[in-house]
């Protein structure tokens, strides 16, 4: 009995003080703001590899012709920096942001399943190790796209897809559990008196989030499993000279594929609707139909995945269908967008970088929004597709669209997490020629796109020379800019100037409640909800 | 509190959408059975035609080609037929073997415009049995088939593709 006691008073003494020292903190950590630190820092790392990645397909389309890189090895970059940029950045940056945030935001002392939280984290790493490692190995990393479409990635493919195959199944299940977990601390781990509608938007846009992660990343594990069991062990899911269909692949692969791109924006939703707010001094407009919108969008985009087949044979129903229900989703798109201006209509709005960081998404991301909706048109998406104007779209929304929300709550929550205020003149450098770059990168794509040039070559017709050069000194200078976040960053995890708890004068929300930076507990005594 | 229950629910959310990712091999079938949509027509044999449209000619071409590395040459003795809807007609096919191996071929109709699929009827098409073709052998084979008098009218012309494959490996593998 009395080692009983003893041991718990020891647990009590070792929660109360700061954590072990060194990596073995980190490597055995639960707590909620260390996963979230560990989890914003892979996803860091992860963007500059995947970034160099970028560099190396701008310098070798800087002019026509094979100038630095074989075409195969240019085939791997294009399909790892899409590997990597949405498993290895955006996700996980809006996961590590989750563990941050959402416990402090709901009031609850951790996230509900910490152990499982350590697990998700860490299995992460070695995903990618595998993934990057296949690219030095005989043959090459994965070549297919990131979509790797049957029979590329089956008939066509070299052995090393099996390192694919299983780094994309660590990577789900890191996932999964990672939505397991948010979903569990939001339904049971909320304060007392916090109702569901008194959630703030970003913990509401991650719980819709989380529930498409769990129904689609499964999903994406069946598929890779199936291109794993055609290559290996001799089944025709995909190959038709077995009863197999490689179309069906895309049917599989895009029924996860929408829905993701999805899981990559309402999180960055739920940034926006916080940050607005908070630098226009005034309450979200329409807080109920954000949240309506968000869930219409989730449920909208199960039923929209073959508009990104319109080009493989599908009868002229199916193609007005998938049209009609992907115009669709810019309605509660729509509403969202018309919220945030409402928001700042008539507001004191300030612009501290956050809010920089909100108002280019705002703008830039409807710019994606638009080019979007030109590619649901099916008559025109014949002549788009497989253009530079799909990668225009993708990335108008991706990197001005997810990154840029990332940046803006980076900023917004890094004197919470440090305690300091970054360096407010670098960070406006950083956004400043982030925001120019980003449109020298990506805008003159749709100008070749719409003329013609097909995405995923090494190589070019001459008439595109000039419009590339452009695109690729942007993508140089877009790519420089993002040192100088790494360097805002770290200077202010050094020091910098001490921050009271409520950093932000309109900001509203628990975390603001608790000093800065963010004591390692935090409502162990739940707070009460007004 | 306890978080078992709602943990519980999650992962059987999570076993259920893999089971479904591979439950929709079948069910990718189904719908395009069920809907037609998918252009794919029958491998059963039709019933005979019984009636024939007397003032309308529809085109019908064929096509073929082997998958890669199948190593057949299959052609139709005819590029491409004028038919009455209803009225049944034959084309013969050739079939060569190039291999100096014994091989068994399969071939698989599509039909374009995916929506005339349905109105293709084949009463006798060697695409319904895997045909063995020992090495260097030429063969004849007839494809029998009328199309159906109730074939929308803005299709005038279709056509039918035939794909070969190579089963050879395939049909050693499931009978070991």
């Amino acid at each position: 009995m009395s080692s009983i006691v003893e041991q718990s008073n020891a647990n009590e003494a070792h929660h109360g003080h700061h954590p072990a020292k060194g990596f073995k903190r980190w490597l055995y950590t639960t707590n909620h703001k260390d996963i979230g630190s560990l989890y914003l820092i892979f996803s860091l790392t992860m963007f500059l590899i995947g970034g160099a990645m970028a560099m190396v397909i701008r310098a070798e389309l800087f002019q026509p012709g094979l100038q630095l890189v074989e075409p195969h090895f240019f085939n791997q970059m294009t399909t790892v920096h899409g590997l990597i940029m949405v498993f290895g950045a955006v996700m996980p940056a809006f996961t590590g942001l989750a563990n941050w945030m959402v416990p402090l935001m709901i009031g609850a002392p951790d996230m509900a399943l910490p152990r499982m939280n350590n697990w998700s984290f860490w299995i992460l790493p070695f995903a990618f190790l595998i993934l990057l490692a296949s690219l030095f190995m005989p043959g090459g990393g994965p070549a297919f796209g990131w979509t790797f479409y049957a029979p590329l990635s089956t008939t066509y493919s070299n052995d090393n897809t099996a390192l694919f195959v299983f780094a994309v199944h660590i990577m789900g299940i890191s996932s999964i559990m990672g939505a397991i977990n948010v979903i569990v601390t939001i339904v049971n781990l909320r304060a007392p008196g916090m109702t569901w509608m008194k959630l703030p938007l970003f913990v509401w846009t991650w719980l819709i989030t989380a529930f498409l992660l769990i129904a689609v990343m499964p999903v994406l594990a069946g598929a890779v499993t199936m291109v794993l069991t055609d290559k290996y062990f001799a089944t025709s899911f995909f190959d038709a000279a077995g009863g197999g269909d490689p179309v069906m692949f895309q049917h599989i692969f895009w029924f996860f594929g929408h829905p993701e791109v999805y899981i990559m924006i309402l999180p960055a939703f739920g940034i926006i609707s916080t940050i607005v707010p908070t630098f226009s001094r005034k309450k979200l407009f329409g807080y109920a139909s954000m949240v309506y919108a968000t869930s219409s969008i989730a449920l909208l985009s199960f039923i929209v995945w073959a508009h990104h087949m319109f080009t493989t044979g599908m009868p002229v129903a199916g193609e007005l269908f998938f049209m009609y229900a992907t115009m669709l989703i810019s309605v509660p798109t729509g509403v969202k967008v018309f919220n945030w201006v409402a928001t700042m209509w008539k507001g004191s709005i300030s612009f501290e970088v956050p809010m920089l960081f909100s108002i280019a998404f705002i703008v830039l991301f409807t710019l994606g929004g638009f080019s979007g909706l030109m590619l649901a048109i099916t008559p025109a998406d014949f002549q788009y597709h497989d253009t530079y104007f799909v990668v225009a779209h993708f990335h108008y929304v991706l990197v001005t669209g997810a990154i840029f929300s990332i940046m803006a709550g980076a900023y917004y929550w890094l004197p919470k997490w440090t305690g300091n205020m970054f360096n407010i003149t670098l960070a406006k450098w950083h956004f400043w020629l982030s925001l120019v770059s980003v449109n020298v990168l990506f805008f003159p794509m749709h100008f070749v796109g719409l003329a013609g040039m097909p995405r995923r070559i090494p190589d070019y017709a001459l008439q595109f020379a000039d419009f590339n050069a452009i695109i690729s000194i942007g993508g140089f200078a877009f790519g420089l800019s993002q040192l100088l976040f790494v360097a805002v960053v770290i200077k202010c995890a050094r020091g910098g100037d001490k921050v009271p708890a409520k950093v932000w004068d309109g900001a509203e929300g628990l975390e603001w409640e608790v000093e800065s930076p963010a004591p390692y507990h935090t409502f162990s005594t739940p707070p009460e909800i007004k | 509190m306890t978080h078992a229950p709602l943990l519980k629910r999650l992962v059987l959310i999570c076993i259920g959408m893999f089971a479904f990712a591979f439950a929709l091999v079948p069910l990718y079938d189904v719908f395009c059975d069920v809907t037609g949509l998918n252009g794919k027509p029958s491998l059963e044999q039709a019933k005979l035609s019984t009636q024939v449209t007397q003032n309308r000619e529809i085109g019908v071409s064929f096509t073929t080609h082997a998958q890669s590395g199948a190593p057949f040459v299959v052609k139709s003795k005819e590029y491409s037929v004028a038919v009455k809807p209803g009225a049944m007609r034959e084309v013969m096919f050739s079939a060569k073997n190039n291999s100096n191996l014994d091989k068994v071929m399969q071939a698989v109709p599509s039909v374009s415009p995916g929506k005339a699929a349905k109105y293709l009827h084949k009463i006798a098409c060697f695409c319904f049995d895997q045909q063995p073709l020992k090495a260097g052998e030429e063969l004849e084979f007839k494809l029998l088939f009328y199309v159906d008098t109730a074939l929308p009218t803005d299709i005038e012309e279709l056509t039918l593709s035939y794909t070969v494959f190579d089963i050879s490996e395939q049909l050693v593998a499931s009978n070991n």
